[in-house]
Order: C-alpha cells, then structure tokens, then sequence
C-alpha cells in the first residue's frame, strides 16, 4: 500500500462519508485513490469553502468535517476556516499537501509552512514525515478534533510520501487499535465536592440565571440542560453560539444575551445574584464592561477546558468537565439537598420585563414602505419547515437572525460567532445540508457577506445540494454603517456597496440556482413559499430591504450591560 | 540582565514530547502574548520520549496562570510544574572570555579559583573560564570580571529540580 492510499482508508476508517476540498499540485496523489473510495468529495471553488463546509457539516451533525487541499495558497485559503473552527470549538480535520521532504525550506513551487501558519489556530497540527506514520496521525487527530474541547486539526502531507512513484510513499497497512497521547487526557467528571459547592450556591439562589454557551451543544447536552432547568425552575439565557440548546418558546428560555441581546436576557444577568455558566466561556460580546458585568452574581462556571476557569471573571465554583455529565452530576447533587428558596419574585420580575420590553420594529404596509430586514427574517420562520437550519454570516443580518428566528431544537443554527467571518453563511449552510439532506436548510446573509463566498452556489448548483440563501440587501456593510452612524458622527466611510451591483438574480442564475427578487412586503410571502418549494437546485431571494434599519437592543463596545439602548420601538426609550 | 532577580521572576520546568516542533509551539504561547522568555534550557530526560524544558519568564503571576493552562493544551505537553525559586534547585553554567594580561592575570585566576570555576582555554591576553553554580552565584562573577574585561559570555540558561522533602515518608508496609 502507498501513503495516499492508506489516507483515504484511514478517513473510510474513521467513518468519514463526506469531505471537502480542491486539489492541486502537491496533494495530486491523494486524489487518486479517491476515486475508488465510498467517500463522496466535493469539489469546492475556493478552499475557503472546503473548510466552512466542513465546520457547516460539523455544527449540524455533531460528527467531524473534514476538508483537503493543496500546499501553498491551497493551505493559506483554509486559514480563516481553522481560526473560525478554533474560536468556536468546531471539529473538523483539514489535511493540506505539502512540497516533497527534501524541498521543505527551499522556497519550492507552492510551499509555505502549513505548521508554522496554522500553529496558533489549531488545536493541534502535526507534520507527516513518515509514511508508515499516517494511520496513527489520522486516528490521533479525529481523536484530538472530537474530543475534550473539540477544534481543528490539521494534518500536513508531503508529497512523495503519497507518490506510488517515490519509493518513500511505501508502507504496511495498519490500523491503531488506540491512540497513545501521554500529554492528553481530558477531564469529563467534575469534582464532586465543586458540584456540592454549585448546589449550596444554587440552593442559596434568589435570582439564578443559568448561561448556557456552545459547549451545551458540543456536549450534547441539550436535555441534560432542559432537565435541570425544568425541575429547579431556573430560567436560561442561550448566546449567539447557543441559539436552539434550549427551546425559544419555552416558559424559562429568556434568549439570548449580549450585545445585541434582548433586554430581559442582558439585565436578569445583570441583577442576578448567582450564574450557572455552563459551556460558556465570558465573550466580551456577552459582558459588555467586564467592571459593570453582574457586579452581584456568584459564579458556577462548568467547562471542559480548564484554561476557561478564571480566564475572564473568577468563578465561585469552578467546574471543570464535560457539561452533560456534570449536569447530570449536579441534578443529583440538588435532588439530594434541601427545597429550593422561594423565588416568584425574580420570577415575576423577569416577566415583567418580558412584557415591557419585547423585541420589536415596525413594517410599514402603505405605498412607499420599506421593507424590514426583521420582517423577512419572521416570514422565512414562520414559513421553514420543522426542523429547519439556519446557517448565517456576520453582521446585522446575523443578529436579527439569531433574534428574531424562533429556535426550537439543538442543532438548527450554524454560525460564526468568535472569529466573526463574514461570508461564512453560504458554505456552511452547503456543508450543513450535505450532513443533513433530510433538513431545509436556508443561509441568511448579508449582501457584503455574500460576495465574499456565492461562487460555492456553483458548487452546490453542480453537486446538487438544494440550499437556500435569502440576501438581506441593503446595499451597504450595514453593521459597520450602524456603527458609523451612532458612534462616528453618520460620517460613512466605504460602506456603500449598492443594491444592483451585482444584479443578485441574475448573479444567482449564472451560478445555476433559482434567483428571485423582492422589494415590497407583499411579495415576502410568495416568495419564500416558492424557493421553499424548489428542492432540485439552490435557490437565492435578493430581499432588497430597508438600508437604516438598525440592530437594537444595542449595548455600545467598550459601556456596561447596565447602559442597554432600545430601538424606537422598543419599550420606554433607551437609557 | 537585571530581570532576572526581579519579583516577577517565575521558573516553569515543562515536560514535553521529545518531538520536532514542540518547543515553537511552546515558546509561541509566550511571543503572542508578548512575553519575553528569559532564558530557556531543553534537553531529553532520562526517558528519551520526553524532553524537559526550564523556562524562566518575568510575568505577573495571573497571566502567568493563564499562560500554564493555554501550555497545558498543547498536546505535546505532558506535565508542567512551576518551581519557586525557594523550592526548587538551580545551576547554570557560562562560559567566559576574560581580558588577563600578564599583569592582571593572577588577581583573575584568583578570583576564578574563590568562584570554584575552572580555566578551560588560555591566549596570550585572555582566558576562558567555565563557571556553573546558582545564577546569583554567575551574576556575581560576572559583576567582578567587568572590570577586567569580558571579551565574549555565553550563559545555558538555568536549569532546575524541585527540592527533595527533607522528612522521610512514613514507612509503608510492603506486600
């Protein structure tokens, strides 16, 4: 056996059906042998989009996405996919071919140094330097990828280690029975006297507010949480990377915090006296002034990596674990303690600012109207199919979406939320639809975003891979105008992108989707119902909406949780 | 050079893999952050699969604890303990080339004679003097011989061992 063939038949081995990548010089001699395998590749048109893909597949099926490419500019495309997948703790395994052994360092064709670029932004990365090497550096890397906090993890190939005509590429066929990392070994059980602690500090409680982040869901901690929410009445605030671990319209669920958040969800953490953070790890985004940040909570802070633990606010209790089992752990430790306090006043407070502060905007229906971004936002959800994902990019459309969207189940919204990479929603959305065909699958995007990344809807057109991507046009970079707007004087500087340039549908066509345009409210409707009826190529809604229409609830960079500033219509002003 | 007896003076003995790249991936998580590692000693131990690496750093101790999480991840890394100084022995060793003219030539070779250091290499005008001992110890023999002349110095970095418990653990039955 070669090198290149025992690369495909440890991914086979790995149970890996789908992967993602461009090939090129340097990785040829993998490709070969694709062609004989189960594994079903698709063939992306920028290797930024083989990693979105993968992380996309990943976030929607639990299972690592895995991406190849070539060396050199091959590698240094899939950069922004590993720093995203880093951030948000994404599984995903990226294998990049690198110049022959004896060419490294010489300035070759096409190299660059994959290890040294991607250091920072893997969780590891190993240089393949042996052939007989590559079955256990595949098994380590998905071992690494998944487990613990999980990330990506890329493995650089040489090619004469894969060439059947380089006499290096030789090797027996092996398959590890286990991975051998004397430096790894993640902790999954908390400590049980820090979950006796949580208890008592949770049985103490007035105000508790459970914080629930991404490592919910890369726990698979869903009803893990809803069980524990549920039986001690704790309500639960969901972050941008948690939209869909706890159910929008249950009687707890308060949405999301942050930034951007609703203003019930900002201010119960704001005046709670305990924190139970779980899998959520402080963003600044979530903070806002670290001095101002629920000055009278207690924290319980519960994460798999132990370098969150004091990272940003000292925790009362410090968890270190993997959140389904030590919530579980922790549902025993309260059922054993004493009753829960009376809590009906915060209780009655939190629906008291439910009520008085809703999220909302104004669709106007009269001649001349604009059309609201959050009003298309509202159709798409009341109009998807159950079990819908949401794959989006970065910016305003990315909050109304994650605000006005109404997420049910686990699982149903991909995101960029640490990097912020703009353009990450239409390969996502793809890599998300590949790992769950079963599902609709709409990318909600930004006009700015969506230039950064369409060509993959050639990819999705080509591979058939029925996705679905609603712009929010406004014309401009919206969430850097909003910015310029409040906080630089309107003084707009390069922002402006236009409606028409490009011609978003017949842009759509040319990549071979469905391309549909709407400008007024009444076209909404009919139109979602129509893409939502095609299922045989991809299909793209140019929404041309409303370019002033700005993201409120708003907590300014840099001002406390405290200073929350409404929209117009939101509630008694702003404060 | 004077960082190094200051109050921020911490000492990481790190166990790593004895692989190619691991000390990038470690003395990264110092350079991102800014840090300037002040001296750095690497070599396999006993056990040829690993290496120990003793860094000395001057941070403040919180970022420090972050830094001993974020090096904690790193997948090649296997155990890392922070040594105070007060707990833990050091030796360094330097190499130096000292101006000794004939006439100054005795008070140098005596002054190397009170430091227990050894003359390794002689020239018409200089000698070259290899010194180990507690870095303090190298401070002041460094201190000393600039009056003569220091014509090159090369130091390895400090290495260092926790101290050994001066009780004897209870005895254990055996069996």
């Amino acid at each position: 056996m070669n090198g290149g063939q025992a690369l495909i038949k440890s991914l086979e081995m790995e149970g890996v059906e789908v992967m993602f990548g461009l090939p090129g010089g340097a990785i040829l001699p993998v490709y070969d042998p694709i062609i004989d395998s189960p594994i079903r590749h698709i063939l992306v048109r920028h290797e930024q989009g083989a990693g979105h893909m993968a992380e996309g597949y990943a976030h929607a099926t639990g299972r690592p996405g895995v991406a190849m490419v070539t060396s050199g500019p091959g590698a240094t495309n899939i950069v922004t996919p590993l720093a995203d997948a880093m951030m948000d703790s994404i599984p995903i395994v990226v294998i990049t071919g690198q110049v022959p052994t004896v060419a490294i360092g010489t300035d070759a064709f096409q190299e660059c140094d994959n290890i040294g670029i991607t250091r920072s932004v893997t969780k590891h990365n190993e240089l393949v330097t042996d052939a007989a090497d590559i079955p256990r550096i595949v098994r380590e890397a998905f071992h690494i990828a998944t487990t613990g906090r999980p990330g990506p993890v890329l493995i650089d190939i040489p090619k004469d280690i894969v060439d059947p005509r380089n006499p290096r590429s030789a090797m027996e066929w092996y398959w590890p029975e286990s991975v051998d990392l004397p430096g790894y070994k993640p902790t999954t059980e908390g400590d049980p006297a820090m979950i006796a602690e949580a208890a008592r500090l949770i049985a103490e409680s007035h105000r508790p507010v459970i914080y629930a982040g991404g490592g919910i869901l890369k726990a698979r901690a869903a009803e893990a949480l809803k069980a524990l929410a549920e039986r001690y009445g704790l309500h639960v605030v969901t972050t941008l990377m948690a939209r869909g671990a706890f159910p929008d319209s249950h009687p707890l669920c308060l949405g999301m915090p942050g930034m951007h958040g609703n203003y019930t969800a900002i201010t119960a953490m704001q005046k709670a006296d305990l924190l139970i953070a779980l899998g959520s790890r402080f963003d600044d985004r979530v903070t806002g002034k670290l001095s101002g940040f629920a000055p009278d909570a207690k924290i319980i802070h519960v994460d798999i990596d132990p370098a969150e633990m004091g990272k940003v606010r000292r925790p009362d209790a410090p968890i270190v674990g993997d959140c389904r089992v030590v919530i579980e752990e922790l549902i025993r430790a309260l059922d054993q303690g004493g009753p829960q306090p009376d809590r009906h006043v915060w209780d009655t407070q939190l629906k008291a600012w439910r009520v008085e502060f809703p999220l909302t905007y104004d669709q106007g229906w009269d001649t001349g109207d604009t059309l609201k971004p959050q009003f298309c936002v509202e159709s798409l959800r009341d109009r998807a199919p159950e079990g819908t994902i949401v794959a989006s990019g970065v910016g305003q459309h990315q909050m109304w979406s994650s605000q006005f969207w109404r997420f049910e189940q686990p699982y149903t919204w991909v995101n960029s939320g640490g990097l912020g990479t703009m353009g990450f929603a239409v390969p996502a959305a793809i890599g998300a639809k590949v790992g769950r065909p079963d599902r609709t699958v709409w990318a909600i995007d930004g006009d700015g975003c969506f230039q950064m990344t369409a060509q993959e809807l050639v990819t999705a057109a080509a591979e058939r891979i029925p996705v679905k991507v609603a712009i929010l046009n406004n014309a401009y970079l919206g969430m850097v105008r909003q910015w310029q707007e409040l906080f630089y004087e309107e003084r707009y500087s390069e922002v402006y992108l236009s409606p028409d340039l490009p011609d978003y549908k017949m842009w759509a066509e040319a990549m071979g989707c469905v391309g549909l345009r709407v400008e007024s409210p009444e076209e909404v409707g009919p139109a979602i119902d129509k893409a939502n009826s095609i299922d045989d190529r991809p299909v793209v809604i140019d929404f041309r909406v409303d370019s002033d229409e700005k993201v409120y609830p708003m907590v300014a960079a840099g001002t406390s949780n405290d200073e929350v500033i409404l929209g117009p219509s939101q509630g008694p002003g702003g404060h | 050079m004077a960082p190094a007896r200051s109050e921020h003076h911490h000492i990481l003995s790190v166990l790593v893999q004895n692989k190619a790249g691991v000390l990038a991936r470690v003395s990264g998580l110092f350079a991102r952050r800014g840090y300037n590692i002040y001296s750095l000693a690497v070599a396999p131990t006993d056990d040829e699969r690993f290496s120990r690496i003793t860094i000395v750093v001057d941070v403040e101790s919180t970022p420090l604890d972050q830094i001993v999480k974020q090096l904690f991840k790193l997948i090649n890394v296997v155990e890392i303990s922070e040594l105070a100084p007060s707990e833990a022995v050091e030796r360094e060793m330097m190499l130096a080339s000292i101006w000794a003219e004939p006439a100054t030539r005795g008070q140098v070779i005596e002054l190397v004679g009170v430091f227990e250091g050894r003359i390794v290499d002689v020239g018409p005008d200089e000698v070259t003097v290899v010194l180990a001992g507690p870095p303090s110890k190298l401070d002041d023999f460094e201190d000393l011989m600039r009056a003569y002349g220091i014509t090159a110095l090369q130091r390895t970095g400090r290495v260092a061992l926790p101290r050994l418990a001066k009780q004897a653990a209870a005895l254990r039955s055996v069996g």
